[in-house]
């Protein structure tokens, strides 16, 4: 990334005397600024924040997005397909704005009784936005029914991404498998944070022995196959226990490898910090080595570790959905994504419908989305770099 | 050479260690110990004097570092890795061919991404920021974004809508219990190529962006420039130094790469019903044979421990600067 550093960090005016300014503002700007400005103009990194943040808030606020709640089923509408929005509607005065999803009949077949459906559009379902539906809580304290979209006559059968075999939403249980599936990722990542900045820290900073001793146990853990470790460990937690202590497990388990990483780099960090200028005139004046560490080095760190820190989320979660595909990880009631999934394990379901796979879509936008923004962080996490 | 080929043996040492105190630890796991579950699993009576031959066997009354011990060594010394009980067989019987249907899947998929993300980084490089340029990147992104079981799954789903044909499994039914022969493993060849892809595709997104930010590093040296002057062809200047020089580090990402594309390959090959460890490995967590689980554990980390040792081997080879660090 050589080429794009070496322009400044704001955009340079034709006008000569905004130039100047610019400049000027960029000699007083702090580094968060300029690691600010520097971020701003990677476009992709920044589209992908937005899509990052979007999903952080979907977590945040399931309850009122999703349409249904999790565990509403319905045993007349079981594996629906997906109903497309259709935003106007023809009356003898035109074309109309009217927002709605066409109906579906059931045909069974004579001869191999499969019930299939068919679209049927004489019965329409208008559909709105802050519609009232079922009630709630949001985060277990305020008592509410309106939901960001669904069915505007309450009761109606409208599932915009289809329903799975009991007839829940699909939709909604993708939103309800957002809040569980980024936040194992956030605690995870948190965990691993932890152990990463306290060994990597003490890696780089001591050196010697002790540098030696966590190098080499990081090698060892890095060289570990993950997935059937993971696989074995989670196996060993019994069946027994509630969800909230298996999602903890299942997070601890994740971050036991994942810390390896952030601690590499946390180490590199410090042993360049070490003999930087300023580190070294603080330790010239006495000053205690925490104090060296917190006020000293860790401020011009932070930054890289925001973007490390990004950049590990998506692995996270991509182990989390593996596992709990495969049925070892977080299991129902509890909704994450690869519980999802889980439905959709063989070509059979999937030949039936398709819309299973949706779950993963989810996946794939949310690793994307945080892995452009990772790289955005990691580009603009030096900003004096030239 | 060789003292660095015996350091790096001496450090392998530890990890062993470590690894196959791991494996046990997963043995040892579920409550109760197995004999229990073997007892309540099985059909008709076990008489007790059989469950105490068991018992003895295993060391099960002795403190836990014993029944390591007698564990561990049982491996070392005879190639004991103890009974299956849900198979009734020694694991010994059950695992070898499976190892090697693993090593032979991730060999081919390393070999794949070479193939593949090489020549791409090259590009990719050469070209950078044309549109040809961004469309690797995004493509990459892509591909390091979808697990693979999500692709494998897709995979198959185009191949049964589309193509009307069930495209899981590493052989031909008729094949699948046959032994070794030339018929056999051609139809494995045949099979093969969707479990790589599959797998192959994160590494493969991986290494082209390592591949392309080496050389471009490379590009951007002084050399270069000064073989560019002395009027070298640029395709014989592009091959002849950087090239080789950026390949280095992606020999030692086979380091990262290797033990990744055996972990991957256990859930892809779960999804597609493959003969490899994998499903073994899941199986016999779900029945709780945990002598079969522990060895596949260990072994899966032992092939993946000596896949990164080869790794380090043959860097130093290539590059002898390594050695002296």
């Amino acid at each position: 990334m050589t080429s794009a550093s070496s322009r400044p960090p704001v955009d340079m005016q034709s006008d000569q005397v905004a130039g100047i300014q610019s400049d000027t503002r960029v000699v007083v700007a702090n580094q968060w600024q300029l690691i600010w400005w520097k971020f701003r103009k990677h476009r992709l990194a920044m589209f992908a924040g937005a899509v990052t943040a979007l999903y952080y808030l979907v977590a945040l606020f399931a309850e009122f997005i999703a349409p249904y709640s999790a565990g509403t089923y319905s045993a007349q509408h079981t594996f629906l397909p997906p109903q497309s929005i259709q935003l106007f509607q023809q009356t003898e005065a035109g074309w109309r704005f009217f927002p709605h999803v066409y109906g579906h009949k059931v045909q069974v077949d004579q001869e191999s009784y499969k019930r299939t459906y068919v679209l049927d559009e004489s019965v329409v379902f208008p559909v709105g936005l802050f519609v009232r539906g079922e009630a709630y809580k949001l985060w277990g304290i305020f008592t509410l029914d309106r939901h960001l979209i669904g069915a505007a006559r309450y009761g109606d059968p409208v599932h915009l991404i289809g329903t799975d075999r009991l007839g829940r939403d699909v939709l909604s249980r993708t939103i309800y498998g957002t809040r569980v599936s980024m936040s194992v990722g956030l605690v995870g990542v948190g965990l691993s944070l932890l152990l990463g900045v306290i060994l990597g820290g003490i890696s780089g900073y001591y050196g010697g022995l002790v540098d030696n001793l966590i190098q080499r146990t990081i090698e060892i853990l890095r060289s570990l196959p993950t997935i059937p470790l993971w696989m074995g460990l989670s196996a060993a937690i019994p069946l027994t226990w509630p969800p909230v202590r298996v999602y903890f497990a299942i997070t601890v388990l994740l971050s036991l490898i994942g810390w390896t990483t952030l601690a590499r780099e946390v180490r590199g960090r410090f042993l360049s910090l070490k003999t930087e200028d300023f580190v070294i005139a603080a330790r010239l004046d006495g000053v205690r080595e925490m104090q060296i560490i917190l006020r000293h080095m860790a401020p011009s760190m932070t930054s890289h570790i925001i973007a490390s820190v990004t950049l590990a989320i998506p692995g996270m979660i991509l182990a989390e959905t593996a596992l709990s595909f495969l049925g070892i990880g977080l299991r129902p009631p509890v909704v994450s994504w690869g519980v999802l999934l889980q439905e959709a394990q063989n070509v059979r379901s999937i030949a039936t419908a398709p819309w299973l796979l949706f779950p993963g879509l989810a996946v794939v936008v949310a690793v994307l989305g945080m892995n452009f923004l990772g790289d955005g962080l990691r580009d603009a996490a030096d900003p004096y770099q030239t | 050479m060789i003292w660095y080929i015996a350091r790096r043996i001496v450090y392998l040492i530890p990890t062993l260690l470590v690894v196959s105190v791991i494996a046990f630890l997963v043995i040892q796991l579920p409550p109760g110990d197995f004999l229990a579950s073997l007892i309540s699993k099985a059909e008709e009576t076990i008489d007790q004097a059989q469950v105490d031959a068991l018992r003895e066997r295993y060391g099960l009354d002795e403190p836990i570092y014993v029944q390591y011990w007698k564990w561990i060594s049982g491996i070392i010394a005879r190639g004991d890795f103890g009974d299956s009980f849900e198979w009734n067989r020694p694991v010994s019987d059950l695992i070898w061919e499976r190892l090697g249907l693993t090593m032979v899947i991730s060999l081919f998929t390393l070999a794949f991404i070479w193939v593949v993300a090489i020549p791409i980084g090259i590009y990719s490089a050469v070209k950078q920021y044309t549109i040809g340029d961004y469309l690797v990147t995004v493509v990459g992104f892509i591909g390091l974004a979808i697990p693979n079981f999500l692709l494998a799954l897709v995979l198959m789903y185009i191949a049964f809508r589309y193509f009307g044909q069930s495209v899981g499994g590493l052989f031909s039914p008729e094949f699948i219990d046959a032994p070794w022969t030339l018929e056999r493993m051609l139809d494995m060849l045949s099979h093969i190529w969707l479990p790589v892809i599959i797998l192959g595709t994160s590494g493969t997104a991986a290494l082209i962006r390592v591949m392309r930010a080496n050389l471009l590093d490379e590009l951007s040296k002084l050399y270069v420039d000064a073989a560019r002057a002395r009027g070298l062809s640029e395709l014989r200047l592009l091959f002849k130094y950087p090239v080789r020089v950026a390949l280095n580090p992606l020999v030692s990402a086979v380091a990262w790469v290797f033990p990744a594309l055996v972990s991957g390959s256990a859930i892809t090959s779960i999804v597609l019903n493959l003969q490899t460890t994998g499903p073994l490995l899941y199986r016999s967590l779900q029945a709780q044979d945990m002598y079969l689980a522990g060895s596949l554990i260990l072994l899966v980390s032992v092939l993946t421990i000596i896949g990164t040792l080869v790794s380090d081997i043959l860097l130093a080879w290539i590059d002898p600067r390594i050695q002296l660090q």
